[in-house]
């Protein structure tokens, strides 16, 4: 089953790359582990750099924003804004990479691009401790709250097995493009989070998800809209007393940063980077298993660049 | 000249009434903290708690706001009443606009001073602060019971306001207003704010003034003061022709045209007796001018009787609300509680509860002796944790606010309560010093876990804890089970709101007597620098 998922997603991919494909030796395919250029990227991994810095080189490397973002289009970004602690603490997106992403979006012409987290903590706080509203703000996107059920409408996962309903944040629901940025860091009750985890920020119920099999919920969720672009912030990762992290002595430099359209893919590579087997993270082996996206990161074609 | 005092007062009284009113409704901090101050520093019984305050914890407090007022009673008269006194200008929008409708049926008369009443309940609460706290002071105080009608009654009608037109907006694409989540009050919460909101309103349309110069204990103690008042009203009797008009127009009913006598102790200064008077038969003049009226001489006839009675009065009261106190001493003890075995019963939630005080309160002995119930914490607290309480202080400590952690919790960092408590009932804190602060214990009740009953994933409560006091320790395969550490709990509440069992599988056991907490060891990560990619 999720063999046969891979080789349709991958067929997928290979017609979007046009007809260069067909021409391909068969070996090569089958070979896609390898970096190669000539085939579409599943995933640009870059590290060394500072947010911003290792965000430009990769976003490049898929063509630059406009392969995700049309003129005239109105796109969220939904970093992670979850609690109200200061940038060194890595408990949220870094605002720098969150206001990288949001010039790259109004470069590539961009109506409007609205940032929007369902936060933990106190959102007026959260929002502007995190650095990410002054940053956002700055880059020309406008902060959306995510703090009342009023904004929230109701939407049917006919793929989820225990997620059947939940209600999204109308801001979503109205977005032509759907940037998910989450951070790398340690939880409690999810072990890592990441692209899928941070999906539990556009919903209102969160309680639910609690309540009902939390693992299988976050992979449900994924199975409902895929964001555009995945973009993994491992430039700070908190390594433990995630997801809120008490000092800033939780959290270790990494300086990475992951970009991929599949979350499972990008999970199952941050995971490594977390330094924890993907498969070990409940919601990364059933996303998996449900044929949401590649967990094995070695059928992927992965371009890593080294700044 | 002296007929614009009125236009002046209108205009100020109306200013003042919705600067007050919007402290209270306000939820995104549009002033700053000095205009906060500024008009909480005006109000009399916050001015005269926080002076108690100073004098018996030295707690750092000015009390300039409350020398002004007594300067301008001096000199002015209750003018406090018309100018400073939120639940008395609310008085008044309701009275001018019942007799707005009521035409001549609504004109107010002359009437005799209720002194036996207005002493005999300034007595009862002052005699009753000092030995059994601050029940009646809660229940008569105008600032107080206004701030009770604002943060209970109008802040849900204006923040509906606000989310119908941020829903409507938002239908438009504009993201200008953002809506609030309204936590809907316990019911029995609102029954002293909607009674005395039914009362003040009543009076007012009946009798104008009547609760401020019979009920209210600011109106009469400033009554007391503004004998000696330099400034007063006084008759003119050369171009008086008696025709009552000024009577009408007094809504303290205290002008007497017969004697041509206006009672000091009742006028509230607000100046619509000079204005009704198109003859200048009343002005406002200094006392010790030939003209200005003797001390009201219907009052003095019988204070020698009076002052006898209100002693009787005290003595009645200091029984009852010693009786008061003894009753309600269990709910306020002060030994610290620990949970070694099984959790008192009291304690867990949806059963009777001891409630967590805020921050800055040092525990439930301090906190239910200082606090009038004002719920202007209530109204500022970013969060929502704080919120009204009915009976859970017990009867004394009614309606005060506790930290409801079904309905929010503490933000870590803010401090915002102890900044706005206008008593001292919620004393300042630095952030530094709110860290450690443990208002509370965490108890996990092992049963009710998800981890447990579901054998799923959960850690919620371990997500929100901020110092770690609940964390995920392995249970069985991957999943992981809450452990707790009481020792750096701050009681902040955060796990109890996230557990996501109804009946809750964690929750805070209220410290009567806050306690301090360790601060949580900071420890490095153990880790290898990464050199290459992992994947």
């Amino acid at each position: 089953m999720d063999r046969r998922k891979f080789i349709s997603s991958s067929v997928t991919a290979g017609v979007a790359a046009g007809t260069a494909w067909s021409f391909l030796p068969l070996d090569k395919v089958f070979a896609a582990a390898a970096n190669d250029p000539q085939l579409p990227y599943d995933m640009v991994a870059v590290m060394g750099g500072e947010p911003a810095a290792m965000f430009d080189k990769a976003i490049a490397a898929l063509g630059g924003m406009k392969s995700f973002v049309k003129s005239g289009q109105t796109v969220v970004v939904k970093p992670n804004i979850g609690w109200d602690r200061k940038p060194e603490m890595a408990a949220n997106t870094h605002p720098e990479l969150v206001a990288a992403v949001v010039s790259h979006c109004l470069k590539a012409g961009a109506k409007e691009v609205l940032v929007l987290d369902h936060s933990c903590d106190n959102w007026i706080k959260a929002y502007a401790t995190s650095g990410i509203e002054a940053a956002a703000k700055q880059a020309g996107a406008r902060l959306v709250s995510a703090d009342a059920e009023s904004q929230y409408q109701t939407v049917s996962i006919p793929k989820g097995v225990r997620l059947k309903t939940a209600k999204v944040h109308q801001a979503i629901l109205n977005a032509d493009v759907l940037i998910n940025v989450p951070v790398l860091k340690h939880h409690d009750g999810a072990g890592i989070s990441l692209c899928m985890k941070n999906l539990m920020g556009i919903v209102w119920d969160r309680g639910f998800w609690h309540r009902n099999d939390l693992q299988q919920c976050i992979a449900d969720m994924a199975t409902w809209r895929k964001p555009d672009l995945n973009i993994v912030d491992g430039y700070r990762v908190l390594q433990k007393n995630g997801p809120k992290g008490v000092t800033a002595q939780d959290a270790v430099l990494r300086k990475s940063l992951i970009l991929s359209k599949d979350m499972v893919a990008a999970d199952s590579a941050a995971a490594r980077i977390f330094g924890k087997e993907p498969a070990t993270i409940g919601h990364i082996r059933i996303a998996n298993e449900m044929g949401i996206g590649v967990m094995d990161t070695d059928k992927l074609n992965i371009h890593r660049i080294k700044l | 000249m002296q007929k614009n005092l009125k236009y002046l007062r209108i205009v100020w009284a109306l200013l003042f009434l919705v600067a007050v009113t919007f402290l209270f409704v306000d939820f995104s901090e549009t002033f700053p903290e000095p205009f906060y101050q500024w008009i909480l520093s005006l109000q009399v019984v916050p001015g005269v708690m926080r002076l108690g305050q100073f004098l018996m914890h030295g707690a750092g407090v000015t009390a300039w706001g409350l020398v002004t007022v007594l300067v301008l009673t001096l000199l002015f008269g209750r003018v406090y009443c018309s100018f400073l006194c939120p639940l008395g200008m609310l008085q008044d929008v309701a009275g001018t606009i019942s007799r707005r409708f009521r035409g001549k049926k609504g004109r107010l008369k002359f009437a005799l001073p209720q002194n036996r009443w207005r002493y005999a309940i300034l007595g009862l609460v002052v005699v009753s602060v000092f030995f059994a706290g601050t029940l009646l002071l809660n229940l008569t105080d105008p600032y107080s019971n206004f701030g009770r009608i604002a943060s209970d009654l109008i802040r849900p009608v204006y923040l509906t306001g606000n989310n119908l037109l941020a829903s409507g907006l938002q239908a438009l694409g504009s993201y200008w207003l953002y809506p609030v989540e309204i936590i809907r009050a316990e019911p029995l919460t609102l029954l002293v704010p909607v009674l005395v909101l039914g009362l003040v309103v009543w009076m007012s349309v009946r009798r104008g003034r009547l609760f401020c110069n019979t009920v209210c204990p600011v109106g009469t103690l400033l009554g007391l003061i503004s004998r000696g008042s330099l400034f007063r009203l006084s008759f003119n009797k050369k171009t008086c022709n008696r025709c009552g008009d000024c009577m009408y127009a007094c809504k303290s009913q205290c002008i007497d045209v017969k004697t041509q006598t206006v009672d000091v102790s009742r006028c509230v200064g607000c100046f619509n007796c000079i204005t009704a008077c198109d003859k200048g038969g009343i002005r406002y003049r200094p006392a010790f001018s030939g003209r200005a009226s003797k001390a009201e001489a219907t009052v003095s006839s019988g204070r020698r009787k009076m002052l006898a009675e209100t002693a009787g009065f005290l003595a009645v009261a200091a029984g009852s609300v010693s009786l008061l106190k003894a009753q309600d001493a269990e709910g306020s003890g002060a030994e610290p509680i620990s949970f070694d075995g099984a959790v008192p019963e009291d304690q867990l939630p949806g059963l009777r509860r001891v409630p967590v005080s805020p921050p800055g309160s040092r525990g439930l002995a301090h906190f239910t002796s200082a606090c009038t119930a004002c719920h202007l914490c209530v109204s500022a607290c970013p969060t929502g944790v704080l919120q009204p309480s009915f009976l859970d202080y017990g009867l004394l400590g009614i309606n005060m606010p506790r930290m409801d952690y079904m309905a929010s919790f503490c933000n870590e960092y803010c401090t915002k309560c102890s900044e706005v408590c206008p008593n001292g009932a919620i004393l300042p804190l630095t952030t530094e010093e709110k860290s450690t602060v443990q208002l509370g214990q965490v108890y996990f009740h092992r049963e009710h876990c998800i981890v447990v009953t579901d054998g799923t994933s959960c850690g919620s409560c371990a997500e929100h804890c901020p110092t770690k006091a609940v964390r995920m320790v392995p249970y069985q395969g991957e999943l992981t089970i809450p452990f707790t550490d009481t020792s750096i709990c701050i009681g902040c509440g955060a796990c109890q709101y996230a557990c996501p069992v109804p009946e809750k599988a964690i929750f805070v056991l209220s410290n009567k007597v806050h306690q301090v907490a360790l601060k949580p060891v900071e420890e490095a990560v153990e880790h290898q620098e990464m050199e290459e990619f992992p994947f």
